[in-house]
């Protein structure tokens, strides 16, 4: 081996070094806490369940266009949060919000919208987190990005503010309008 | 006979630390062998709520809801590869202490070993290098004019 490439192997440490830290500084700023959904591309899951008005559910009662699909419940401070926004969405009335109450009690649920008012078309009793479980849900406030054929496109996991909607979901939902057929 | 007040609470304590421990074993099982694969199970799942606990010892809801359903399937029969299937179509690779091996986490499951025999290649490369150098002979560095020029040296010409 000459003298040039003996030299060159000491720089390989250094490099490994510089590496690791790239993949460490990185690391500083991914949130371990908000995990991919397998779901997404997916098409809803399958449920026939009631609404907390006691009304009868399921997949054909679901928008035929890009709704929301936001997991709450009573007991969630974090929903009370994002609850101004989703109901900014509500009134405009362009899309939809579809609800479920996840892991609560009806009559605290009804409670609740009475108290702070209504954002959801109407929103699925999920008492069990059985439908949560379909849904690959850890824990309220998480919200869906439903495209018109019923297929899952994003997955947002806590607060569904102002600014993640105008950074996140709305360039998300013109990106499915820009690609798809369907709205 | 009076207890000496010392030792109550301790004694207090033990009344009570069964009914924390038996969180898990609420279930009830048809066998034995039911009951060993729900704790097998949910030592092997990960807890999506609380990151780094798995479903047993995890207080978190989800965490209660998929206990649940691990015993619903075990008592309808599923298996433990259908249960598997279950959680990782819904939650996905997180929910495994131990992934999948597939083409994308290959280098998750032998990364290490990778590394390992890297390492120990450049030592052996290093090692031998240093033996090579205290035994070479002096001559083999010469070239063929040093070493006629040594001969005749040696040789007294």
């Amino acid at each position: 081996m000459n003298q040039s490439a003996q030299k060159r192997i000491f720089f390989i440490p250094a490099a490994a070094f510089l590496l690791l830290a790239v993949f460490l500084w990185r690391g500083l700023y991914l949130d371990p806490t908000e995990l991919p959904s397998v779901l997404i591309d997916k098409p809803m899951p399958e449920f026939a369940m009631t609404t907390v008005e006691n009304q009868p559910v399921g997949n054909a009662d679901l928008p035929e266009q890009v709704f929301l699909l936001n997991v709450w419940g009573s007991y969630c401070l974090p929903c009370l949060v994002e609850h101004p926004t989703l109901m900014r969405l509500s009134e405009e009335g362009e899309f939809p919000v579809v609800g479920v109450n996840y892991k609560d009690r009806r009559q605290l649920a009804l409670d609740w919208l009475e108290r702070n008012g209504n954002p959801f078309a109407y929103s699925v009793l999920d008492e069990q987190g059985r439908f949560g479980i379909d849904l690959g849900v850890y824990g309220a406030p998480e919200t869906f990005l439903v495209d018109g054929g019923g297929v899952i496109r994003y997955r947002h996991v806590g607060v569904l503010d102002e600014s993640v909607w105008r950074d996140v979901f709305a360039p998300a939902i013109d990106e499915l309008r820009a690609a798809g057929p369907r709205p | 006979m009076t207890l000496p007040r010392i030792l109550l609470p301790p004694l207090l304590f033990l009344l009570v630390a069964p009914v924390g421990f038996a969180q898990v074993d609420a279930f009830a099982f048809d066998n034995d062998g039911q009951q060993q694969r729900f704790r097998r199970l949910s030592n092997e799942f990960r807890c999506p709520m609380c990151q780094n606990a798995n479903l047993t010892g995890s207080t978190g809801g989800v965490a209660e809801d998929l206990r649940r359903e691990i015993h619903r399937m075990i008592l309808a029969g599923n298996t433990d590869t259908e249960i598997e299937q279950f959680m990782f179509e819904r939650y996905g690779d997180f929910i495994f202490y131990r992934p999948r091996l597939r083409p994308d986490t290959v280098l998750l499951w032998f990364g290490p070993m990778l590394f390992l025999l890297l390492g120990a290649w450049a030592g052996w490369r290093i090692l031998r290098r240093a033996d090579n150098r205290e035994k070479q002979p002096l001559a083999a560095e010469l070239d063929a004019g040093e070493r006629e020029k040594l001969r005749r040296l040696l040789d007294n010409e």
